[in-house]
């Protein structure tokens, strides 16, 4: 429980330095000086400066808006997409709860990479792409988990009560069953958000992201790894502020899991 | 016992065909409908030639026809046709060249993590609470969290080039296998471990655990006899997934270390509309994630028998 508050305050205060970014630094994150490039940290640049002479510190901060906007954003549109299949599908049940099982299937086994390359084809490198390529391959995991706990509370006794009464179904779903299961569901959103900071991370990587000068952890690691042979400190920096936030995420969701779930009992998904 | 398992091994495999068909469609049109083609690049072709160009692929002929053939060569003579980028190579062949590196890689990432992982998660259960287990735990959460890119570049700065162990790169030798597996193999690595401890730790709460120690059954028998076995389920239904995604999404692993697999040729053939190939290796990634998927069931309803009847419902 304390690694978990530990690493909430962590990313609380990283959040804020994303948001408070301009406050935070004194140089521009896009501002090349050839003069200084590939220099080792000093007290100028804290955390040395690029191929282009751009300084790394101020990118590092200005990267974390890009890497938790789109963790956080994807995150809670993947589990609106899922929930909206699951709780369809696990309600309905038959015919459409076949159907629905089925796009999540052939949803399941479409190669992320493929969606990725080709929106970002379709709707350009940038922000939105990858906003929805990493929606569109994240949400089944949660569209099976809301499926497999709506069909369960929907055999509860308040939900035969509620419909004695009269009560609407999606009245029923919304306001009886999603907010009885609401504790897997953070769960599953909180543990999504460093997963899809990793995958925004990977597209980077592979220099499907965002377009320069933009940067995120991601692009700046890609950068660093090039030259990483003579230059390490490009990928250490990125590289373990990218990691330590991650960390924090995986344990913050683990505490949030213990806290709200405390028979241990795991959904572990697909 | 066994009779069950006939049925529903061939229920899942024909189940297979429409899902596989489906992301064939879909990929097939999303492909077509995606702006640029796989001959506009810099060099412009005069009109005939291009046209001669697209004769030769079929691309002059309407969308839903170039479906339908491609459908029909598949079905029929098993053939994925013609790369579009590599003038006279046939998709089958490809693949057929560039499997077992992926199947090797990932295999081996599978065998490392699994080598490693069960016995880290049972003794951080086993020992729950003292540093072995809270050592384990942060290990997991770390291995989770890093990124194989970082992974790789870590390991190649310091073990190939400050070191000089193994090489930086390329697939020649066994030494070129280790650093690749330890990268690809890390994260399940972490996510074994992790699972294996919960899931010990939930079976030795179970009564008849307790049942077993009152008997006076040692220590260890019951963690290796009774807890072990029962614990193995909730890993076996992620190791399916896992395992799958080893073969298929080894692609950052490969482009990293320029391993000729799968996973190069993928992000290649999207990049240059290679049509055919991408369909070919869709396909592949696609039926092995499913096969992955059908043999968790299987293991599962050996291990359990309850399980066997919910298979039967599905």
């Amino acid at each position: 429980m304390r690694s978990a508050l530990v690493s909430f305050i962590f990313l609380f205060v990283v959040s804020l330095g994303a948001v408070f970014a301009p406050l935070l630094t004194h140089q521009s994150y896009e501002t090349q000086n050839i003069e200084e490039k590939l220099e080792t940290p000093s007290a100028q640049h804290w955390m040395g400066t690029d191929t282009l002479g751009r300084d790394l510190y101020s990118r590092v901060v200005y990267g974390a808006r890009m890497s938790l906007a789109v963790g956080v954003l994807t995150a809670l549109l993947s589990l609106s997409l899922g929930t909206l299949v699951g709780a369809v599908a696990g309600f309905r049940g038959g015919k459409i709860d076949a159907a629905l099982m089925r796009v999540t299937d052939v949803f399941s086994i479409f190669p992320s990479l493929l969606v990725a390359i080709l929106l970002t084809v379709f709707l350009g490198r940038g922000f939105l792409g990858i906003l929805v390529a990493i929606s569109l391959t994240s949400w089944v995991v949660h569209a099976r988990l809301v499926r497999n706990l709506v069909r369960q509370a929907k055999e509860m006794l308040y939900i035969e009560s509620a419909r004695a009464l009269g009560v609407a179904n999606t009245r029923i779903v919304v306001r009886h069953i999603l907010p009885n299961i609401l504790g897997p569901m953070i769960v599953s959103l909180t543990l999504q958000i460093p997963t899809n900071i990793m995958s925004e991370s990977f597209l980077s990587f592979i220099g499907l992201g965002l377009e320069p000068p933009y940067s995120s952890w991601g692009t700046l690691a890609n950068e660093g790894f090039r030259a990483m042979k003579s230059f390490p400190h490009l990928i250490l920096y990125p590289g373990a502020i990218l990691f330590i936030t991650l960390v924090a995420f995986n344990l913050l969701g683990d505490g949030v899991r213990d806290a709200l779930d405390p028979m241990g009992k795991r959904d572990f998904g697909a | 016992m066994g009779k069950g398992y006939l049925p529903f091994t061939a229920k899942r495999l024909l189940g297979a065909i429409p899902t596989l068909l489906i992301l064939a469609t879909l990929v097939f049109f999303l492909l077509r409908f995606a702006p640029g083609g796989p001959f506009d690049g810099e060099r412009v072709f005069p009109k005939d030639v291009e046209a001669a160009i697209h004769a030769r692929y079929g691309l002059d002929l309407p969308i839903w026809r170039q479906y339908l053939r491609w459908i029909e060569e598949l079905v029929l003579h098993f053939d994925l046709g013609e790369s579009f980028h590599y003038v006279g190579r046939s998709v089958n062949e490809m693949i057929g060249s560039a499997l077992p590196a992926s199947i090797l890689l990932g295999g081996m990432a599978l065998f490392f993590a699994l080598l490693l992982g069960l016995p880290i998660g049972v003794l951080a259960a086993w020992r729950q609470g003292t540093w072995m287990d809270t050592g384990a735990i942060f290990f997991a959460i770390a291995g989770i969290s890093l990124p194989s890119y970082l992974v790789a570049s870590t390991l190649v700065l310091y073990f190939s080039l400050h070191l000089g162990w193994f090489p930086p790169a390329l697939w020649e030798e066994p030494r070129s296998l280790v650093l690749p597996v330890i990268t690809l193999g890390l994260r399940p690595l972490a996510i074994t471990a992790r699972l294996v401890r919960a899931s010990v730790i939930e079976t030795l709460a179970a009564d008849y655990i307790r049942t077993a120690h009152a008997k006076g059954v040692s220590a260890t028998r019951v963690l290796f006899y009774h807890a072990l076995r029962n614990s193995l389920i909730p890993v076996i239904t992620v190791l399916g997934p896992l395992a799958a995604n080893l073969v298929t999404g080894s692609f950052l692993v490969e482009m990293v270390f320029q391993i000729p697999g799968l996973g190069k040729h993928f992000v290649s053939a999207v990049l240059n509309r290679d049509y055919p190939m991408v369909m070919g290796v869709t396909l592949v990634y696609g039926a092995f994630l499913l096969l992955a998927n059908l043999l968790v069931d299987l293991a599962c309803g050996m291990l359990d028998p309850r399980m066997r009847l919910e298979a039967e419902e599905t």
